[in-house]
């Protein structure tokens, strides 16, 4: 046991199965807190998911992104020992899944294909009883830790009312909820915004952000675009159950190729400018030309544009939008305006 | 740093392990016993014994002079209802046990994991970590302890409908002695606990097949249908050869506990029955949810 890890271990519990294993495994252990390795599934004789890599980062963001139907959840469903795998390994904060489920899971929170919980019970005894299921959790501190979880996502007022009477905002926040009943080191939620309203895709991503602030490790899977980009700092992103795209969100945007914009009247000359300095994919459209830069400064284009005697009322570097980037790497059918 | 404070959160000492199983327990009885479909059944289970009891006391001065040991038509006990309260509890049981009882049981049992993966409970409670032998051993003692009660709260209540509306006493058996009420409720009470096993058989059939399915409506009518054949099949002479193999075939055997001598064999062959059918059929919820994919 290193002193480093073995603070937090007491307290989560769990500790005696999570001895770390020497030498490189010991690594690998501290520093990713998911790995997975060709992890696949087959169901009869569809391929959900084709053998993925993934790397996640302990006290990163990390966005789990693709399609509805590119093998998020099972991959998800795999991670959290809902379902065994066909293939590969995987291993979740250094512990191999799913032998070492009971070992690790209470101290991963998840949030899996939406809130389920029984309607006929409140918020708060919805929450008492997971906490019953829970063989670390004490008994003692039950009634604090779940009002401390209601009042972390906001329920602490409804935490009575019963659950059927909970709008989808509210459920998706008590299943957050459910995630907060112990400290954890890895929160793993499955399109946590889903079905909400701006208003509460907005509360939703606010309270991830204030857990990835207690460094706990967050993988969130989503298919809209924009609630990554503003919270995530790296993402995966699937494609017909493979992983597309691995690494941070700005090696991301920096795939996309820099195109120069040029607003001007003379568009004629000005796209046969471009064309002489060797830019491709020169493409005139109303007032505005546009090109791929390369490897050529916009500077220079600039000052060569104005040498030719072309009018330039305004000239941009604009960057790939992430939402192209996306739709490049899952092709057609992505929802990307959700 | 020592390894003991370390292990001391996750490796609870026994009593601690057993305290938190009692937990769960309390919570699964809790759903058990709270949810108000559950109420009702249990309802119209305590029901019956009140309408057998107003039906025979208001028709028993026409039909007959009340009492007496005549062994005519209709289900064993009937006629000896007026003569003694007690025997309310009997008929009671005899007459549940061929239908509503196990329509009750095989109603809860069916939905115990069906009904859970149906809701999606199920993926939040594995994730907990709940622990799968652990959740299904959960879910078999809740079964047995609401098989359990059913059976004690028709009794209860048949016993107590019988002692307002018919004379209560010493309690004339099936071999002709009477014992002392005393006896004859005692007598009462392993009746209803023999009768509660056959039912936590039963109960393990549908534990069985509930992990098979993420439909709780199809667990519970298979389980109905197995229940139903089997009945049907103990009453076709000509299949006497599977008769004691059937899972219902020794649910009335409990008269033999109304006799002196008490006609061990015949409770020994159906609590032997009833343990092997819950063997069975545990080892297979075991063997099918501790594996299953959990895609509900």
């Amino acid at each position: 046991m290193s002193l480093g890890t073995g603070q937090d271990e007491v307290s989560f519990g769990g500790a005696e199965r999570v001895e770390p294993k020497p030498s490189s495994l010991n690594v690998d252990a501290s520093g990713l807190a998911i790995a997975t390795m060709g992890l696949a599934k087959r169901f009869r004789d569809q391929l959900a998911v084709a053998g993925i890599d993934l790397a996640v980062p302990r006290g990163t963001v990390y966005g789990f992104l693709g399609p509805n139907g590119s093998g998020k959840t099972t991959t998800i469903r795999m991670l959290l020992g809902l379902i065994q795998p066909t293939g590969g390994s995987q291993r979740l904060l250094g512990v191999s899944m799913p032998a070492g489920a009971n070992a690790v899971l209470p101290r991963v929170g998840s949030l899996v294909e939406g809130p389920a919980f029984y309607p006929q019970l409140s918020g708060l005894d919805n929450l008492a009883r997971l906490d019953a299921a829970d063989r670390t959790a004490s008994p003692r501190t039950a009634a604090a830790r779940i009002d401390a979880a209601l009042d972390r996502v906001g329920l602490l007022p409804a935490g009575g009312k019963h659950y059927r009477a909970y709008s989808l905002g509210m459920k998706q926040r008590l299943a957050i909820a459910a995630g907060l009943l112990q400290p954890r080191e890895l929160m793993i939620l499955d399109e946590p915004t889903n079905g909400l309203d701006p208003q509460g895709t907005r509360e939703v991503r606010s309270l991830i952000k204030q857990i990835a602030a207690d460094g706990t490790t967050v993988f969130v899977s989503s298919h809209l675009l924009a609630e990554v980009e503003q919270i995530c700092s790296h993402v995966g992103v699937m494609r017909a159950g493979e992983l597309v795209f691995q690494g941070t969100l700005e090696e991301l945007r920096g795939r996309g190729t820099p195109r120069i914009l040029v607003r001007t009247g003379e568009t004629t000359l000005a796209s046969r400018v471009l064309d002489r300095l060797g830019l491709t994919d020169v493409r005139a459209d109303g007032r505005e030309v546009t090109a791929q830069l390369g490897e050529l400064a916009p500077e220079t284009v600039c000052a060569e544009l104005v040498h030719a005697g072309v009018p330039v009322a305004g000239l941009e570097t604009p960057r790939a939008s992430l939402e192209d980037l996306f739709v490049e790497l899952t092709g057609e059918g992505f929802d990307v305006n959700g | 740093m020592s390894t003991a404070d370390v292990a001391a959160p996750a490796a609870l000492s026994q009593p601690a392990a057993v305290a938190r199983w009692l937990r769960l327990l309390r919570s699964e009885l809790r759903l058990t016993f709270g949810r108000k479909r559950n109420l009702v059944l249990l309802a119209v289970l305590a029901a019956v014994p009140v309408l057998l009891g107003l039906v025979l006391r208001f028709s028993s001065g026409a039909s007959n002079g009340g009492g007496g040991g005549g062994n005519g038509n209709g289900p064993a006990f009937l006629s000896q209802v007026t003569g003694n309260g007690v025997f309310l509890a009997f008929l009671t049981l005899v007459v549940e046990s061929t239908l509503i009882l196990p329509l009750v049981v095989a109603i809860v049992t069916g939905d115990s994991i069906a009904g859970e993966a149906n809701r999606g409970t199920l993926r939040y409670l594995l994730t907990v970590p709940a622990g799968r032998t652990r959740l299904l051993g959960i879910k078999l003692t809740a079964n047995v302890a609401f098989c359990a009660g059913a059976c004690l709260l028709v009794s209860a209540v048949a016993v107590a409908v019988g002692a307002v509306l018919f004379p209560v006493g010493p309690v004339t058996l099936l071999s002709g002695n009477a014992v002392p009420l005393g006896d004859g409720l005692l007598r009462l009470l392993f009746v209803t606990l023999y009768l509660a096993a056959a039912m936590a058989a039963l109960g393990a059939i549908g534990l069985a097949i509930s992990t098979l399915t993420e439909h709780p409506i199809g667990a519970i009518a298979a389980v109905l249908v197995i229940a139903l054949a089997s009945e049907v099949a103990d009453s076709v002479s000509q299949l006497n050869v599977i008769h004691p193999y059937l899972p219902t075939h020794w649910w009335l055997s409990f008269d033999s506990l109304l006799r002196v001598p008490i006609v061990w064999p015949e409770l020994g062959h159906g609590l032997l029955s009833f343990a092997v059918y819950i063997v069975i059929f545990c080892s297979i919820a075991w063997a099918r949810f501790t594996t299953a994919d959990v895609t509900s």
